[in-house]
């Protein structure tokens, strides 16, 4: 049936319609942030889509891990052992480096840190969006994710998560123009705050004073004042400082020490204060009993 | 029904082609697929997508992409009324004119949408923004055969 004369509204008024639901939506969504919960739902309803999606590149992973030769695996075997090997020796150090820094806190009656819960993720989508850098992952509210907990990757932090669906979550990148990171520098300690600025190879650091000290290829990590992010993991390296000094600020760039273009697996972290409150609790039964 | 069902698959596998992951170099020069399809089915049945349609797929986009929702629906929705007004016109042109014509439209949903970002997060302006307009305009032929043979073999009227 194709009708000569069309029923319905009309285009304008259509138009009318939709611009003014596009417009509530942004309204609600960026000011109001009133989607937070029905994302985690509309998240959750696209993940077949997202899964489908990949399902050519997994398809071209697959084959190309099933299509190694033999020498491959062996030479890959090979460096694998060898790691291994020099990684369980900085391990035994590790765990001596770690029962005398316990041994030390405690003497100073600060709390002792303990180990964080951690999970394996995969790359689920990459957006294609250019104003927005996320990654979407495969795990959901199904295995515990939360909504702000930690991602990072081998080398340093990665983001957090931004959306939880059931069976995959989005995370929002570090170089995400509105994400930032409090850091510190390694080598002294002066506390600075990353931001992202939708590059994926920049984070801008500002209102540095020009006293500070501050140097190219300087390592910044994770201050862990913020709360989101577990302290002491590596963040960025910086890589400009201009020190204009007709400018207010010092000018610092840092690059991101995660791969962030590169990203396969990601390491999910769980800080150990869900735990440590409940044992708390259980303390205070103790006493009360 | 059956015919509804296929305008509903062009629209997944558009949906499942704009966020296939590519390498980042490609990335830039990623085509509208969505639009595309949405234009293509604009023009040959109006009565059928229009306006609303467009701002449904371009929801479902936004929540894809992560983008602050209704900034795709409202951009698709302004690129589909152009064409929604003016499609007995262009269904006479031929098929580069119209590849023009769709990569105006494309740099107008671009730029529409790099306006309501820039007003929401101070994005600021790349000319790579502008890249998957010229992929566009050169799917856009490839697209219009293609989707003008599965009208023709599913009898979609």
């Amino acid at each position: 049936m194709n009708p000569i004369f069309k029923h319905g509204p009309s285009p304008q008024h259509r138009l009318i319609l939709v611009l003014f639901c596009s417009a509530l939506l942004i309204f609600f969504d960026h000011k109001m942030n009133s989607f937070e919960s029905a994302r985690g739902f509309l998240q959750s309803m696209v993940s077949p889509l997202q899964y489908l999606a990949t399902a050519p590149k997994q398809l071209m992973n697959w084959a190309a891990e099933n299509m190694v030769t033999r020498r491959q695996l062996i030479a890959d075997n090979e460096q694998y052992k060898i790691n291994e090997l020099t990684f369980h020796e900085q391990a035994l150090q590790l765990a001596i480096i770690k029962r005398e820094n316990d041994r030390l806190r405690a003497l100073l009656a600060s709390p002792l840190r303990a180990d964080a819960k951690k999970m394996v993720a995969e790359i689920l989508a990459v957006d294609s969006d250019p104003y927005t850098h996320q990654v979407v992952i495969n795990r959901g509210a199904n295995d515990g994710v939360y909504e702000g907990q930690a991602v990072i990757d081998d080398e340093g932090i990665v983001g957090q998560i931004l959306h939880v669906g059931t069976t995959s979550s989005r995370v929002l990148l570090i170089t995400d123009v509105t994400h930032a990171v409090p850091v510190r520098i390694s080598r002294n300690g002066v506390r600075l705050i990353a931001s992202g600025v939708g590059v994926i190879d920049t984070l801008t650091h500002n209102h540095v004073p020009h006293s500070t000290d501050i140097r190219v290829g300087d390592t910044l990590v994770s201050s862990g004042l913020g709360g989101k992010f577990p302290e002491g993991y590596p963040v960025a390296k910086v890589s400009v400082v201009r020190q204009d000094e007709s400018r207010a600020f010092s000018q610092i760039q840092s690059q991101p020490v995660a791969k962030i273009d590169r990203l396969r697996y990601v390491l999910l972290l769980w800080p150990e204060q869900e735990r440590a409150p409940a044992t708390a609790k259980l303390d205070n039964k103790a006493v009360n009993e | 029904m059956t015919s509804r069902l296929i305008i509903l698959l062009t629209f997944l596998v558009a949906l499942m082609a704009s966020i296939m992951p590519l390498p980042l170099s490609v990335d830039a020069f990623r085509p509208d697929w969505v639009l595309v399809v949405l234009l293509y089915w604009c023009l040959a049945l109006p009565a059928r997508v229009n306006v609303i349609s467009a701002g449904v797929l371009g929801f479902i986009l936004d929540v894809l992409l992560g983008s602050t929702l209704g900034v795709h629906a409202g951009a698709m929705a302004v690129a589909v009324y152009i064409v929604a007004g003016n499609y007995q016109k262009i269904r006479n042109f031929s098929v580069w004119q119209q590849a023009l014509i769709v990569g105006v439209l494309s740099a107008l949903y671009h730029l529409i949408v790099f306006w309501l970002q820039r007003f929401l997060t101070d994005a600021v302006f790349l000319p790579s923004y502008l890249y998957p307009v010229f992929t566009t305009i050169i799917l856009w032929p490839w697209a219009f055969l293609l989707l003008r043979k599965i009208r023709r073999n599913f009898r979609i009227s």
